[in-house]
């Protein structure tokens, strides 16, 4: 196949010359994106890309999203500079955006609430999520719980009895936790059991898809509710120093933290944007999730974007030691950003997250989520090739990272991976089977 | 539509056999590869042997979003056994070679996009196959196997279902050659008790857009429900109780239940 066709060489070439990538609608990012999708679920797309779009210029649901924001989110999410931190990073002056301070603890907050938002304006009452370990399933039970929706979580049968407490969490807030025994069990098995109950439930209800990935609308709109990331960042830089950063980094498993922030970043040319994969064991183990890295185009899930396929177009599962990046697609929009090279893709190796993640634990007394941590390990990488480069000193450069979720979850998985655990505790037996939110 | 009737469709000629002897057309699902590549075949040639019209085969995938739990055990079993994309032209050809049933390949569409649409669709037409249905393929994006199929003469199913607008109904019809789907139910493959009366309405619609074979399937399990369907439609697709029978009692069994299955494509022998 043709994977490189010319409206991505004019996409890229429009962009040189000043044009915008911000706000790409959809449902076509270059050639990927689109709907690759079961007819059944078209019509409940159609309307909530209506629904979506009459909303987004609707002065009282943006008046909505903007109060749930400041007032149950905790927005904006503060701008913190790492002094200590930034030692490591080529002496670079690095700043991070603390998605993590967000009430349930990360980004996934942003996108739920807006989409709850649009299920309620759908007359829809009933709202089914996936989750891997259980981030996007404790933030869906969140906001469903406080918009009075009913809310179903479908997550690998394995995950649920390495995470009982984050089932017990969830079933807290609300919702019902339905084990999934079916393919590999793990997260995109959980997504094709929500796609199997959409396609039952569709009368009365919405999926709550967790990353800016799947058919359109989701990829655009699920961007769209992470846009404040970049936007309160990009402010906030520029009334802390005064300019725009040399450098902006994210983690990325389908993406939905990292496009948030990219975004308020894309259409600024001095500003470098770079992804940060799960590199799991390495990228020539076999063992990673290093979609963009690796991976070849394909369709999965609804969209047509890269993906870890063997030579059949099998999907092949991934590996990573951060629940939230284990996952083998990654968001359309993102593919088409690494296809005319406004957004570097790189991979980070568990061990490197971890590193990373312990010196953040030292240097600034800020836990990180794992997922984060990789983005964390990249900044490292690229504050150092900006120190090493002839243009200033590294004290005049400046990177952004987003901080997408706290680390909390994660000390069990972190306490076994740093020998910290007594042998026989249980808690080292819960670390060895991954245990994180 | 003229060019469309000008280019010969094998199942729509399966159809129409079935047509001019008074009755609907019997569509057997079989997925390739389950229990092995070699029964799949004997399975196709014996539902081919006891009254199905068409069998349609299907490609396990890691990602079989629109299956129920029975087919989604045989096809993940069929790819535990290391079944290949490849061996579904085998199953095909083997087949096509002994029987004179229309043979079309269900396949989700990431391995035909990794095989090449153009290539896929040039070794099925070389196995005899009549074409493809494609579960989460709409007329929307298939640019390329529009163009395939017309360069191979293969059938192009589409589905429809119960929440297809009109607008979204005509153009699937449009698109479509052989015959078009109709998903009987908002829902997965398996069985169901009852066929829901959804049914109808959509194979009402497709035949107001314009759709000459309309073939109804999902939750299809007996000849009282093979029936029923008969009356309105001119085909019926069975899979979950064919594959669930195969599973459960071999080859012989899927002749039995094809056999007794067909019983209910005749009105007079209701």
């Amino acid at each position: 196949m043709v994977d490189a066709p010319s409206a991505d060489n004019n996409a890229a070439e429009a962009f040189l010359q000043g044009g915008s990538l911000r706000h790409a609608p959809g449902p076509y990012f270059g050639s990927y994106g689109g709907r690759w999708m079961p007819e059944s679920l078209i019509a409940a797309l159609d309307e909530l890309e209506e629904t979506f779009n009459k909303a987004k210029d609707d002065p009282e649901f943006r008046a909505q999203i903007a109060d749930l924001n400041k007032n149950y989110s905790g927005r904006p999410s503060l701008l913190t500079e790492a002094k200590r931190f930034s030692e490591h990073a080529g002496g670079v002056r690095v700043f991070l955006k603390r998605e993590d301070l967000n009430h349930t603890g990360s980004h996934k907050i942003n996108n739920v609430l807006g989409q709850a938002l649009l299920a309620k304006r759908m007359g829809k009452t009933r709202v089914i999520a996936e989750t891997g370990a259980g981030q996007h399933g404790v933030a869906s039970a969140t906001a469903a719980a406080l918009l009075g929706l009913e809310c179903v979580v479908y997550m690998g049968a394995e995950d649920c009895r390495r995470q009982a407490l984050n089932v017990a969490r969830m079933e807290l807030l609300g919702a019902t936790v339905i084990p999934v025994t079916s393919g590999s069990q793990t997260l995109k098995d959980a997504i094709n059991d929500a796609l199997r109950d959409w396609v039952a439930n569709v009368h009365n209800t919405h999926y709550l898809l967790g990353t800016a990935a799947g058919a359109h609308p989701f990829p655009a709109m699920v961007r769209y509710f992470h846009e404040v990331i970049g936007e309160e960042a990009r402010a906030q830089i520029l009334e802390q120093v005064g300019r725009l950063p040399d450098a902006v980094c994210a983690c990325i498993g389908g993406g939905s933290n990292a496009i948030g922030i990219f975004h308020g970043f894309l259409d600024d040319p001095s500003v470098r944007i770079y992804g940060f994969e799960a590199g799991g064991d390495g990228v020539d183990t076999g063992r990673h999730a290093a979609t963009i890295t690796l991976g070849k185009p394909g369709v999965l899930h609804g969209a047509r974007s890269y993906l870890m396929q063997d030579d059949d177009g099998q999907t092949i599962e991934s590996h990573s030691i951060s629940a939230g990046l284990d996952y083998p697609g990654v968001g359309p929009e993102h593919s088409y950003l690494s296809d005319i090279g406004r957004v570097s893709y790189e991979p980070i190796t568990d061990s490197e997250a971890m590193e990373a993640f312990r010196l953040l634990c030292r240097t600034e007394g800020i836990i990180p989520a794992i997922e984060s941590s990789h983005a964390l390990a990249g900044a490292i990488k690229v504050g150092q090739r900006l120190a090493a480069e002839d243009t200033g000193t590294a004290k005049d450069k400046i990177v952004i990272v987003n901080l997408s979720g706290r680390g909390d979850k994660d000390v069990a998985t972190a306490a076994e991976w740093f020998d910290l655990l007594d042998k026989d505790s249980a808690e080292s037996e819960i670390g060895k089977e991954g245990e994180q939110l | 539509m003229a060019s469309k009737a000008q280019m010969t469709s094998k199942s729509a000629a399966a159809i129409d056999r079935a047509r001019a002897q008074g009755r609907a057309a019997l569509i057997a699902y079989l997925p390739a590869g389950y229990p092995s590549v070699e029964e799949s075949i004997a399975a196709g040639i014996a539902a081919a042997r006891n009254g199905a019209d068409l069998i349609e085969i299907g490609i396990p995938y890691s990602d079989p979003v629109m299956d129920g739990q029975v087919i989604q055990a045989a096809t993940t079993e069929a790819l535990a056994n290391g079944f290949r994309v490849s061996q579904v032209f085998d199953v095909v050809a083997g087949i096509t070679s002994q029987t004179d049933a229309a043979v079309l390949v269900m396949t989700y569409w990431n391995p035909v996009v990794r095989m090449g649409v153009d290539e896929f669709s040039r070794r099925l037409a070389e196995a005899g196959g009549a074409g493809l249905i494609t579960p989460d393929l709409i007329p929307d994006e298939a640019a390329e196997w529009m163009e395939a199929s017309d360069k191979y003469g293969l059938d192009r199913v589409f589905l429809v279902a119960p929440s297809s607008t009109a607008e979204r109904m005509q153009r699937t019809v449009d698109a479509s050659r052989g015959f078009v789907y109709a998903v009987s139910i908002m829902g997965v493959t398996g069985a169901r008790s009852s066929v829901s009366t959804a049914a109808k309405d959509v194979v009402a619609a497709a035949h107001a857009a314009g759709a000459e074979r309309v073939c109804v399937g999902l939750g299809v399990s007996n000849a009282d429900q093979v029936r029923e369907i008969a009356a309105y439609a001119e085909g019926v697709i069975v899979g979950t109780a064919l594959v669930k029978t195969l599973g459960d009692g071999g080859v012989d069994a899927v002749a039995a239940l094809t056999k007794d299955l067909s019983t209910g494509l005749s009105p007079e022998e209701a």
